[in-house]
């Protein structure tokens, strides 16, 4: 399923289909006027946003570091806390800055003391030696022993405390809510004590974490999951409004994604189609496969049945209906003919092969959706290695045609947006199977015919020999922008109809 | 690996001042071994049993708390088929500070206060929710079956 993010993430410029407007045929100009006329005047302006795009922004790491401080600080001063205490309060209270003001101006000691910063016993954190100690957690004693505690009281050795601190942040992964290793103490370890006491191999590792409690704790923040990217999106759709929208955010990294749910970019349909189409393509779609081609049911139960030898004379394990295998028809009206089963005209066959056609419909139906939807992700991956293979044939271009490095990128182009296109069209099958019957399908259906006979063109060409390819240019540039057309407008018609509600989902489907 | 003095005063500690009801006792060729028995606690339905338990402590003992398994059969909806407890302080709530004895204690304090919202073993959860009657009297067949003190 991931398979194909590295290429479909390579980001595709918005403005680059812009530049041909000419190439394209006059079929769609009552659509796309307004944007023409946007673009038209000034290439430099951000493309107007589509109705199938959200709004959304790009945080690197040390950004978000720069938002926590400026909340903290904010909060900080409202409350008249230190920094440090407020950064426990403020995570504690999972960055719901308002709900925290609001509780702690309320009732301050039950806020202080749930985030575990109850005032026990005097004296500020530091190390220092104590006489009579004994650490309870290595046993160890001695008037030169280092020690630290907290506010709390609960003292041990700085070894000790330090192994604590690396098996919690190492092992566990855990920073922002770690807990004085007392016995049944809630106070949690502040940053000012962390300073004091983490070891500096230690320090990366705890901030980072830091930074990805506070990226997992606010709602509008999440991590963009490309493997080793630092960046986290902001983007303001709600969970509950992701029924009517599909909201695909690109990383500064390159990789598509939902926001909704991480997956990748599953645009046109919403998320919690894209969910119960995975979850039944797990299920079933081989099984189906193998069922529909093998096995028929029984007229009468529906027990699938598979016959595997014999006569056509069936009788129904479960049943115990008899029935020909040939026509569906009940055996008894067979008489003695049953070797030759001439009984296709006969009602209870023709009856019990109608039943039967139903019953096949429904599987019938999400194989067809099936079918198309693995094709393109297979498609997907064939083009895919095809892009590997572009690199080449753009420097074969250039040495057997005399093009230049500009001049052929074309091909890229052209690449990029066959993987894109390909990952849009798989997901409209998906989409499509969870679809009731109305003219709106309809217009859906032809979009998404339109857009994958484009693709389907583009792909063709892309396959031929580099000495044809450069007498292909500016066709392979007019298919691609037509491709990027398609699917735009496939998009936004389906946003949204989606978000008006216009598009119906079979329910329990 | 030399054994840590936390662990030596540990079970030193064990042997001199035993907890009342409990007993453990480290293997002589593993000191991280332990052999232990726990009393059923009075007034509950493993009153009269004596149950046996592995215990364990892994290398990075205390900073990881000890691994411990029932041997003896026990029938509580927080103890599963294979002896595994379901208990907070095993768990999330560990603390270095807290320890062997400790530890034991809370397993006893946890045979007399059975907790069937934090199943460990859902079928028995579910006869202690149903018929909490008949769930300790099953509780207390086991103990005479498989918990009879030798």
């Amino acid at each position: 399923m991931d398979s194909d993010d590295e290429i479909n993430s390579v980001q595709s410029s918005e403005d680059d289909f812009m530049d041909d407007e000419d190439s394209l045929g006059e079929d769609f100009d009552a659509v796309e006027e307004p944007d023409d006329f946007g673009f038209s005047q000034d290439k430099d302006i951000k493309p107007r946003k589509q109705a199938y795009e959200v709004d959304f922004k790009v945080w690197g790491p040390g950004q978000i570091q720069d938002q926590q401080d400026k909340q903290v600080e904010e909060v900080s001063a409202v409350i008249g806390q230190p920094t440090e205490s407020t950064a426990i309060l403020l995570r504690h209270a999972r960055w719901n800055k308002e709900r925290l003001i609001e509780s702690y101006m309320d009732k301050r000691d039950e806020v202080l003391e749930s985030s575990g910063l109850s005032e026990d016993k005097e004296g500020s954190a530091s190390i220092t030696k104590a006489d009579d100690f004994m650490c309870d957690i290595c046993c160890e004693d001695g008037k030169d022993l280092d020690t630290f505690a907290m506010k709390c009281g609960h003292r041990f050795c700085v070894n000790c405390y330090r192994t604590y601190l690396a098996s919690k942040i190492r092992d566990e992964g855990e920073a922002a809510r770690i807990k004085c290793p007392g016995e049944g103490c809630e106070r949690i370890v502040d940053s000012k004590s962390l300073k004091l006491l983490v070891t500096e191999d230690l320090k990366d590792r705890y901030h980072e974490l830091l930074t990805r409690t506070y990226v997992d704790d606010m709602n509008n923040l999440k991590w963009c999951p490309a493997p080793d990217c630092t960046y986290a999106v902001e983007c303001g759709v709600k969970q509950k409004d992701l029924t009517k929208i599909v909201p695909t955010v690109t990383c500064s990294c390159g990789h598509h994604f939902c926001f909704g749910c991480s997956l990748n970019d599953h645009q046109p349909a919403p998320c919690m189609l894209v969910k119960k189409w995975m979850k039944k393509c797990e299920d079933d779609s081989e099984t189906a496969n193998w069922i529909s081609a093998n096995t028929k049911e029984c007229p009468k139960c529906h027990s699938t049945i598979e016959k595997n030898g014999g006569c056509n004379h069936m009788t129904c394990r479960k049943c115990r209906h008899e029935f020909c295998w040939m026509c569906m028809g009940v055996w008894s009206e067979h008489g003695t003919s049953w070797y030759n089963c001439n009984r296709y005209e006969e009602k209870s066959g023709s009856d019990a092969r109608d039943a039967q056609a139903k019953s096949r419909q429904s599987l019938e139906r999400y194989l067809h959706y099936y079918n198309r939807y693995a094709n393109h992700e297979q498609s997907a991956k064939l083009d895919k290695d095809i892009y590997l293979k572009t690199e080449k044939k753009m420097t074969q271009l250039q040495s057997s045609s005399n093009m230049s490095w500009i001049e052929v990128q074309f091909l890229q182009e052209a690449s990029q947006a066959l993987q894109q296109c390909r990952q849009t069209l798989k997901w409209t099958y998906a989409f499509a199977y969870y679809l009731a019957r109305n003219n709106l399908t309809e217009i859906f259906e032809d979009n998404q015919k339109d857009l994958e006979m484009a693709v389907e063109n583009l792909s063709e060409m892309f396959e031929k020999s580099t000495d044809q390819l450069a007498g292909l240019k500016v066709e392979m540039l007019d298919k691609t922008s037509y491709c990027k057309r398609r699917r735009i407008i496939l998009l936004n018609d389906t946003a949204e109809n989606l978000k008006s509600g216009m598009i119906l989902i079979i329910p329990n489907s | 690996m030399a054994l840590p003095k936390r662990i030596i005063k540990e079970t030193e500690r064990l042997m001199a001042e035993p907890v009342p009801g409990i007993s453990a006792v480290p293997h002589e060729d593993n000191l991280r071994y332990f052999d232990v028995k726990i009393h059923g606690p009075s007034q509950s339905p493993y009153e009269g049993g004596v149950f046996k338990l592995e215990l364990f402590l892994p290398d990075d003992y205390p900073m990881t708390p000890p691994k411990i398994r029932f041997l003896t059969k026990i029938y509580h909806p927080n103890i599963d088929k294979l002896g595994r407890i379901c208990l907070d302080v095993l768990k999330s709530n560990w603390s270095p500070a807290l320890q062997i004895r400790t530890i034991l204690l809370s397993i006893q304090a946890l045979l007399g206060a059975p907790n069937p919202d934090d199943p460990l073993a859902n079928d028995v959860a579910q006869d202690w929710k149903t018929d909490e009657k008949a769930a300790i009297q099953t509780a207390r067949d086991w103990t005479s079956k498989y918990a009879a003190p030798e």
